[in-house]
């Protein structure tokens, strides 16, 4: 379960048709928070593609285990910080090794975390007894 | 990955009918513009009024349409772009890249 007191926690099935859910739900947090008018619509365009980015990795690297498991998410603000983790169960992968994209090269894929690092905070990835989590904050006020 | 698909003169338009482009459709969206190409389609112009949001796998398949068509000595252009759509371009420089238009009526008449 999520620790803090208030909190929004979200388990999805394994299946990118949910990316579009969990996209919809950070963009209707954004928009209850207590942040400015004309920031707004930026923050919830942000939240929406980070979480979009975690979740579709998390159900990538789960679905290599378990194609019958599940994501959770939550969401959850405190002393002005907004805080989203996303669970997977899968293999993992080291965070600190994944590079900044060469921004010349035409590759198809690697800019999920690019994308996450440039409209978050900070993010960590960290792997306990009870799976994966990757962590993203972000200051809102 | 619902689409129209129409042919403009010596243009093929594919205008994307969804608000959104994550890893759930991007795929077919990768596979549409193969397809489209292995057809033949000489300058392919691809509307993204409608497209609200994309992800890094629908910048993916974008990428994957662009490459496609420079091995097939075929026109590869985007249109319409909406501001978080364009935002995500310039974050990664690919604005640089495509031929991009601000709508599809300037697009087919470049």
């Amino acid at each position: 379960m999520c620790e803090t007191a208030v909190n929004l926690e979200i388990v999805v099935p394994n299946e990118t048709r949910y990316l579009r859910f969990v996209g919809a739900i950070a963009e209707q947090l954004a928009k209850e928070l207590d942040v400015q008018e004309d920031k707004r619509e930026t923050l919830a365009f942000h939240l929406n593609l980070a979480l979009t980015e975690a979740v579709a990795n998390a159900i990538q690297y789960s679905t290599a285990v378990s194609a019958k498991d599940s994501v959770r998410i939550c969401l959850s603000v405190k002393d002005a910080y907004l805080s989203v983790r996303v669970f997977d169960h899968g293999g993992g992968f080291n965070l600190a090794a994944v590079p900044t994209p060469d921004l010349d090269e035409l590759g198809e894929r690697g800019r999920g975390i690019f994308f996450i690092r440039s409209v978050m905070d900070s993010v960590q990835y960290s792997k306990t007894d009870s799976g994966n989590v990757l962590e993203m904050r972000k200051k809102i006020a | 990955m619902r689409a129209a698909k129409e042919v403009r003169d010596d243009r093929t338009v594919l205008s994307i009918q969804e608000d959104r482009i994550d890893a759930h459709n991007s795929g077919e969206l990768k596979n549409l513009v193969l397809k489209t190409l292995e057809g033949g389609a000489k300058n392919v112009v691809i509307d993204l009024a409608r497209v609200q949001f994309i992800d890094s796998s629908g910048l993916g398949a974008l990428l994957s349409g662009y490459k496609n068509a420079n091995l097939r000595s075929s026109g590869f252009a985007l249109a319409g772009l909406q501001p978080r759509v364009r935002s995500m371009f310039e974050l990664t420089r690919l604005h640089r890249v495509f031929d991009i238009y601000p709508s599809l009526q300037l697009a087919l008449s470049a």
